[in-house]
């Protein structure tokens, strides 16, 4: 146990923490640059965003992961929300994770720069992940994350399986049905968004190219409707009531022949780029089978 | 007589200017000829089931706002008795926002609107209860503030509260107003109450026009005074509360309408009555036609554009209040 053990955790209260923890995270991050040959994978992981949360729960080693961050247990917002069950959650703040005593944090890029900040000059490593704006990141992220984990084999075989499984839903359909994303206060989003690669991995051409949005953006009603999308997907509901959910009720979207809304995106199959991916992307595939049945 | 078919004439023209005003761009005679269409093209949805409730929400609630800012006018003896600035909005604003979470609107649709007069009603006594008979103006912006305060703080509370994400960024709704993506099922929800509210102040002009003479003069002449404070206070709070009950609170049209029209129709609050109905109605018609166009894909609130022409009115009225007391 010893060895996995940093010692500037031993120097939990002495007064002179923050300037040992200082230097000891610069004289690291020299020797992160030289990489040294194979260290020790980190024994004591905190995670405190819900993507690496979930990337996590995938690869770490029985034991290797000791919290994750509060969302990943609601299940609007994780895909993982059951397995996560099993372990405490925290509240993504440095106080937190540094009371975890752990030798490796994840954090999302996105994460607040103090909490970051605040790890660092702890002397805790941590290891950031950036969103991933289509589905060829996830892989980049699975690599990340095996090598953060030193779980690097892992993480390889669950790239080979993701890769093969995407081939496998992918494949270029003969004609691509015109599809809209659609979400609470009429956000739509682009080909260059995860949920917008979800969707045309699933064989749909996606109407927000038409409107010039290749990232998200507002769609208002009029313009959706004018592009007169053959499917529009809706984001779905979360609990409770909105003033900005109601554009998803509107009885313009009902009332166009040409169209339909059919199925549902949840946020909580786009937010993150983990394998986890296909299931949108096998949702979206079979949407596009049963209109083409329909037809 | 005059002034009644000019003030027709310039809503029904800003009526036909907001239908073919909008984001998407649809050339004019194409949207007009859309609307008679029921053949569920994109143009003919957009006419039908978007522009065409907005318009017409945007007129109600115009006219609901104006004829209510009127009739407490006329009432209270008082220019600054607006049904925003004295809390009546933000307390219909918070019924409504009540009645949503607490998801009484899903077990039945018109409790949306019902709560919403109910909070108006309890505002509408409040401030007839602070502002005394005479209504003051000094009693009556204070007793205006608190209730504006209070009920806009109960509202974000009630709004941070909800477990759904959005319903936090909903309070700038609630508080500035917006026809944004609005359709005939908040016209089916408004409607009735706003007839039925305008009614009862319409009811009300005899005796305000009494009451101008002083409450004992008005007595003489057989007023009955309680009955009309009992219409006034329905009246208004049907009206403005089926109003923010759909669209949100939509400030200043009360305050600035009556303003601009009083001397047109030679300060007679019976005139006054359906003058500011028509003049709000195009005030709002205005307004809304304005966010579509200043900023077309934001949705700017309703309540942003009337500020910045109410405010410095209001000021002014203030202004002159203080000199006529000095």
């Amino acid at each position: 146990m010893w060895g996995c053990v940093r010692p500037s955790k031993l120097k939990t209260g002495l007064a002179a923490l923050l300037i040992c923890g200082a230097a000891a995270a610069g004289a690291r991050a020299e020797s992160a640059s030289a990489r040294p040959p194979a260290p020790m994978p980190p024994a004591r992981v905190v995670s405190i965003n819900l993507c690496t949360d979930q990337l996590a729960l995938m690869l770490a080693a029985p034991g290797q992961l000791v919290s994750v961050s509060k969302l990943s247990h609601d299940p609007d917002s994780s895909s993982m929300a059951e397995a996560a069950q099993a372990y405490p959650t925290n509240g993504s703040g440095a106080e937190e994770a540094y009371l975890l005593a752990p030798d490796l944090v994840l954090a999302g890029t996105f994460t607040a720069p103090a909490t970051v900040d605040m790890l660092r000059t702890l002397g805790i490593r941590v290891e950031q992940f950036a969103p991933a704006n289509a589905l060829a990141d996830v892989p980049a992220r699975l690599r990340q994350m095996g090598a953060a984990l030193g779980r690097e084999a892992e993480a390889e075989a669950m790239i080979r399986a993701f890769e093969s499984d995407l081939a496998v839903l992918s494949r270029t359909p003969a004609r691509r049905p015109r599809a809209a994303l659609y979400y609470v206060n009429s956000y739509t989003v682009g080909d260059r968004t995860l949920a917008g690669d979800i969707l045309r991995a699933g064989g749909f051409a996606n109407v927000a190219a038409e409107a010039g949005l290749s990232r998200g953006g507002t769609l208002a009603l009029e313009q959706l409707i004018l592009l007169d999308p053959e499917v529009i997907i809706e984001g779905r509901d979360y609990p409770g009531q909105s003033r900005a959910e109601d554009v998803l009720h509107h009885p313009a979207l009902r009332a166009l022949t040409g169209a339909r809304v059919a199925g549902t995106l949840t946020d909580r199959d786009w937010i993150c780029g983990t394998p986890k991916v296909l299931s949108a992307v096998r949702k979206m595939r079979d949407l596009r089978l049963s209109l083409e049945a329909g037809e | 007589m005059r002034l009644a078919i000019a003030l027709i004439l310039l809503v029904a023209t800003l009526f036909v200017i907001s239908l073919v005003v909008g984001v998407a761009a649809v050339p004019p005679g194409q949207a007009l000829s859309a609307l008679l269409s029921d053949d569920g093209t994109p143009v003919a949805v957009v006419m039908r089931d978007i522009r065409l409730p907005r318009a017409i929400l945007a007129a109600l609630i115009g006219a609901a706002l104006g004829m209510s800012g009127a009739a407490m006018q006329g009432y209270l003896r008082n220019p600054l008795a607006e049904p925003g600035l004295i809390g009546v909005s933000g307390a219909a604003a918070l019924g409504a926002v009540l009645s949503i979470q607490l998801g009484l609107n899903l077990l039945f649709p018109l409790a949306l609107p019902l709560a919403s007069l109910a909070m108006a009603v309890l505002a509408v006594l409040l401030i007839l209860l602070l502002a005394g008979p005479r209504g003051s103006s000094i009693t009556l912006i204070l007793a205006g503030i608190a209730i504006s305060a209070l009920t806009g703080a109960l509202t974000s509370l009630v709004l941070n509260l909800s477990p759904n994400p959005f319903a936090a960024a909903d309070i700038v709704f609630w508080m500035m107003g917006s026809l944004a993506d609005r359709s005939f099922l908040h016209v089916a929800l408004a409607a009735p109450f706003i007839l039925i509210g305008g009614l009862l102040m319409l009811s009300l002009a005899r005796g305000l026009d009494a009451l101008t003479l002083g409450e004992d003069a008005a007595a003489a002449m057989g007023i009955n005074l309680r009955g009309l404070r009992l219409r006034l206070v329905l009246g208004v709070a049907a009206a403005v509360g089926a109003a923010t009950a759909v669209a949100g609170a939509i400030g200043f049209v009360g305050l600035v309408v009556p303003h601009l029209l009083r001397r047109a129709v030679g300060a007679r609050p019976s005139a006054l009555l359906w003058a500011s109905a028509l003049g709000g109605a195009a005030m709002v018609l205005a307004a809304d036609i304005a966010v579509r166009l200043i900023l077309p894909d934001r949705d700017l609130k309703l309540g942003v554009l009337m500020a910045l022409v109410g405010a410095p009115l209001f000021l002014h009225l203030i202004f002159r209040t203080r000199k006529e007391m000095s």
